[in-house]
């Protein structure tokens, strides 16, 4: 029995990670039995599931959970009761039954689908719930007698699935896949049979068979071939044509030009019973062109890359009428309507604060990293989030018609960015097409002189052998298969013409706050006297009476020396100052310098907390900023770029800052949301290409106008403003390496555009030759653009900075 | 050699069998979500016969 117990007690010193989400545990104290956790958190959500049956969900897979750390409060969704809004998000509403579909960022595995799949077992009212992995969604069908959706989505939040709330579907997306799938179909099954019908032809059995089948099987290819020039080669003739409309010459041209050619020709002699057509050429090329666009299409249906500020906010508000609540969705409300917001709320538009006083976190609407204490009849502006207790704010404006929402009205966010797609292969294809033009007009023209009766057969011979299809596939076979690298490592690209941006960036410009920082960690230091264990436990038994968010940053910061939790007395806590008390005889007091009676001349930058225990100034906490993990390796790797650091925050970091980034970085603070976009501009004005890297609606307008604008999410629930590339946080580190995975990538597709104007060359020789037979271009076309798909495939593979570790 | 005929209709007809076939797989979304499909097929049936109690215990979870 004794050994057990030293075993037990080994095994507990061991290093144990959370049973629910895999974390490492910081202390062995939360724990049910044999299995340990790293947050209370966890814990519940474990007992949720172990008392519903539900623990299938450990077994799928090791330590499925997501840490749970933040409790989140059923109050901010208190907007859900509103009928309206009910209206608005559900898909089919009757008396006994809703339809919904929950957006669910946190959907990441197998026991996921499973526990959401099995909902209907932890609450009766559910008829049935069903995922849709690869779009983080889940539809569920409820009965409303028995389940509120405010329950419902409450339920989901209580077990670490909180859906991401927002109006506006993503179903126009999946249509078009969906229609993209059906041209490929049609083109592969067409092709295949075509092929097919082609083999007598291939075997030189024509002359054998004699008239009869050399004629009906290339009228059948003809039947084939019609559905491909119609439907399935639709989008070229349309890419084509609207590239001509703005007066460009894209890669798409010549590739119509030679599907029509290829289609004319083999349609004349079939006609004319003077050969067998080019059809199995026409079917290959156009399913292979669709295939690249497939490739490229796959894109993150979960992911949202075009938000704006609307989906920041909730969708609606509880507004106090006749002391009664009422919840108004975003857009009705008005201006002197009396909002009640509750803890972790967003403040949905600018006015004037009712209650006494509270703590609002500003960080992500201006950068601040601090949050701040606003006291009654002062201003609160939009998108602020409330930290205290639930407050009243009385408003002044419209939500549309806040500080915050006019940073939408700048010029940069009418206009769109125009859809650049596959912009390399288009510079070089302008070039591509006049060559060809030029040399089938010549050669016809030499033919024309020397045997007047094959012309027109060189003519098409030309179009059809310099068709640049493994040309127009090396650009989005290259960059799709780069952005799906990318995106399994946690970096979002939005299309393939943003590695292409990403390569010719020479400027980079950094946010602060929750960019190179962590937004809500604060790194706090004591400086000062050591203080004596029982000290520790004085000042831990002081703060933990406090909701202040310092207090919240100190409390953490001494949870590590393991304090005791002392009796405290005459606690006060004077606004804005610092609190005091009576712990064990002694007088504790935390505070600005004022509160402690220390005379400071300086004015303090960073944020300081003084300690005095029976009116002796002890030391004091600073509150700085926890820079992201590797983030000076970043930026030395970086090296080769200009950098700029843009805050809204004060310069208390400064000295810090400077020593990251070094003499020659500029480093801008306190700029505003409208500053930031013109500095950006200014960059570009003198010739700069610049990447903004940002993380808040602070820099939502330098993130658009930036040549690359990349959002740093930590969490994926989190919302993150429009931009082109989505960054998770934990990547941070890697940012140098994707930057020459981008240069790399870019590099590839040039070697592959080489390699298939080699391919263009040897058919060109012999089309001008007058020697192209239905055989020639039957294999050189496939083995042309198949060597470019693997090679695409295998060189970005090769290139994976993830691999090469 | 007229054999052919009725042969190349046979196999026209299967294809477009297939063809079809794709199409309303594509349409009904089975292209949408290629994933849970192969993690559903292995979650085990509940055996709802051998946990008539637990069930009847539960509690409906108070939010």
């Amino acid at each position: 029995m004794e050994k057990q117990t030293v075993i037990d007690k080994g095994k507990q010193l061991e290093k144990v990670s959370c049973y629910h989400c895999g974390e490492t545990c910081t202390s062995h104290d939360i724990h049910l039995e044999e299995k340990y956790f790293c947050c209370d958190g966890c814990k519940t959500v474990y007992e949720i599931l172990n008392a519903h049956d539900l623990c299938t969900y450990y077994e799928l897979e090791e330590q499925p959970g997501l840490q749970l750390k933040i409790p989140t409060s059923l109050e901010k969704y208190t907007y859900l009761d509103n009928p309206e809004i009910l209206d608005q998000l559900a898909d089919f509403i009757s008396e006994k039954e809703v339809r919904i579909q929950f957006h669910i960022p946190q959907i990441h595995c197998a026991s996921c689908i499973w526990l959401l799949e099995n909902l209907y077992k932890l609450r009766p009212g559910i008829n049935f719930s069903r995922v849709q992995f690869l779009r983080k969604e889940l539809s569920i069908s409820y009965d409303p007698s028995q389940i509120q959706l405010k329950e419902m989505v409450g339920l989901l939040a209580s077990i670490g699935y909180e859906p991401a709330i927002h109006l506006g579907n993503q179903s126009t997306k999946s249509s078009h896949n969906k229609e993209l799938l059906y041209r490929l179909g049609l083109a592969g099954f067409c092709a295949g049979n075509i092929m097919l019908l082609s083999f007598p032809e291939y075997l030189g059995l024509t002359a054998f068979e004699g008239g009869e089948f050399s004629r009906f099987f290339p009228w059948l290819n003809l039947l084939f071939g019609l559905p491909v020039l119609l439907y399935s080669a639709y989008p070229f003739f349309r890419s084509a044509f609207q590239g001509l409309q703005h007066k460009k010459l894209t890669i798409d041209v010549p590739i119509v030009l030679g599907i029509l050619a290829l289609f004319g020709r083999s349609a004349f002699e079939i006609i004319s019973q003077t050969g067998a057509g080019y059809m199995d050429s026409l079917g290959g090329l156009v399913f292979l062109l669709l295939v690249g666009r497939w490739f490229q299409q796959r894109t993150y249906d979960s992911i949202s890359f075009d938000r704006d500020y609307k989906s920041f906010f909730p969708l609606g508000a509880s507004v106090l009428k006749d002391n009664q609540i009422e919840t108004v969705p975003i857009h009705k409300l008005k201006e002197e309507d009396v909002l009640l917001i509750p803890h972790e709320g967003i403040i949905p538009g600018d006015g004037v604060l009712l209650s006494p006083n509270s703590y609002i976190d500003y960080s992500f609407v201006n950068g601040e990293a601090v949050p701040v204490t606003i006291e009654e009849g002062e201003k609160v502006f939009a998108g602020g989030k409330q930290t205290g207790a639930s407050i009243k704010v009385r408003l002044t404006k419209k939500p549309s018609q806040s500080y915050l929402t006019q940073l939408w009205n700048h010029d940069s966010f009418q206009k769109e960015k125009e859809d650049s797609l596959g912009e390399l292969a288009n510079k070089y294809g302008q070039y591509f097409t006049l060559a060809i033009i030029t040399i089938s007009l010549i050669a016809g023209a030499v033919w024309l002189w020397l045997d007047p009766a094959r012309a027109a057969h060189v003519f098409t011979s030309v179009l059809i052998v310099a068709c640049p299809c493994a040309l127009a596939l090396a650009s989005p076979i290259i960059l799709g298969n780069a952005m799906r690298i990318m995106s399994m490592a946690g970096m979002y690209v939005k299309d393939g013409s943003v590695i292409e941006e990403m390569a010719k960036i020479d400027h980079i410009v950094f946010d602060k706050t929750g960019t190179i920082t962590y937004a809500h960690l604060q790194q706090v230091s004591w400086d000062g006297d050591e203080l004596s264990d029982a000290d520790v436990s004085s000042v831990y038994s002081l703060v933990q009476h406090s909701t202040h968010p310092i207090s919240a940053s100190i409390k953490t910061f001494l949870e590590k020396k393991h304090p005791q939790i002392l009796e405290v007395s005459d606690f006060q806590s004077v606004k804005g100052k610092g609190l005091a008390a009576k712990i064990q005889g002694e007088e504790i007091r935390i505070g600005n310098a004022d509160f402690v009676n220390l005379n400071k001349t300086q004015a303090l930058l960073r944020t300081h907390a003084f300690v005095s225990i029976d009116h002796q100034v002890k030391g004091c906490f600073i509150l700085g900023n926890a820079y992201r993990e590797g983030l000076k390796e970043v930026i030395t790797d970086l090296g080769t770029y200009a950098h700029s650091l843009i805050s809204g925050d004060h310069h208390g970091e400064r000295g810090r800052l400077r020593t990251l980034f070094g003499e020659e970085t500029p480093l801008l603070f306190q700029q505003s949301p409208e500053e930031k976009l013109l500095y950006i501009q200014d960059l570009q004005k003198e010739g700069h290409k610049v990447m903004m890297i940002g993380d808040g609606l602070n820099d939502a307008g330098a993130l658009k106008i930036a040549d690359i604008g990349m959002a740093i999410s930590d969490n994926n629930l989190h919302f993150s403003p429009a931009c082109d590339i989505i960054l998770e946080g934990n990547e941070f580190r890697q940012l140098a390496d994707w930057m020459r995975f981008a240069h790399g990538s870019i590099s590839l597709v040039k070697v592959a555009f080489v390699i298939s104007i080699c391919y263009n060359l040897i058919g060109l020789s012999i089309a001008v030759q007058g020697l192209l037979s239905p055989l020639i271009a039957a294999i050189l076309m496939p083995v042309s653009s198949l060597s470019i798909v693997g090679f695409g495939l295998l060189s970005t593979h090769l290139k994976n900075p993830k691999r090469r570790k | 050699m007229s054999a052919i005929y009725v042969l190349i209709g046979f196999s026209l007809l299967i294809a477009i069998g297939f063809f079809l076939s794709f199409l309303w797989a594509v349409k009904s979304g089975q292209y949408e979500d290629d994933y849970s499909p192969s993690v559903r097929i292995l979650f085990e049936d509940e055996k709802v016969a051998d946990r008539p109690t637990s069930q009847a215990n539960q509690k409906p979870l108070d939010l």
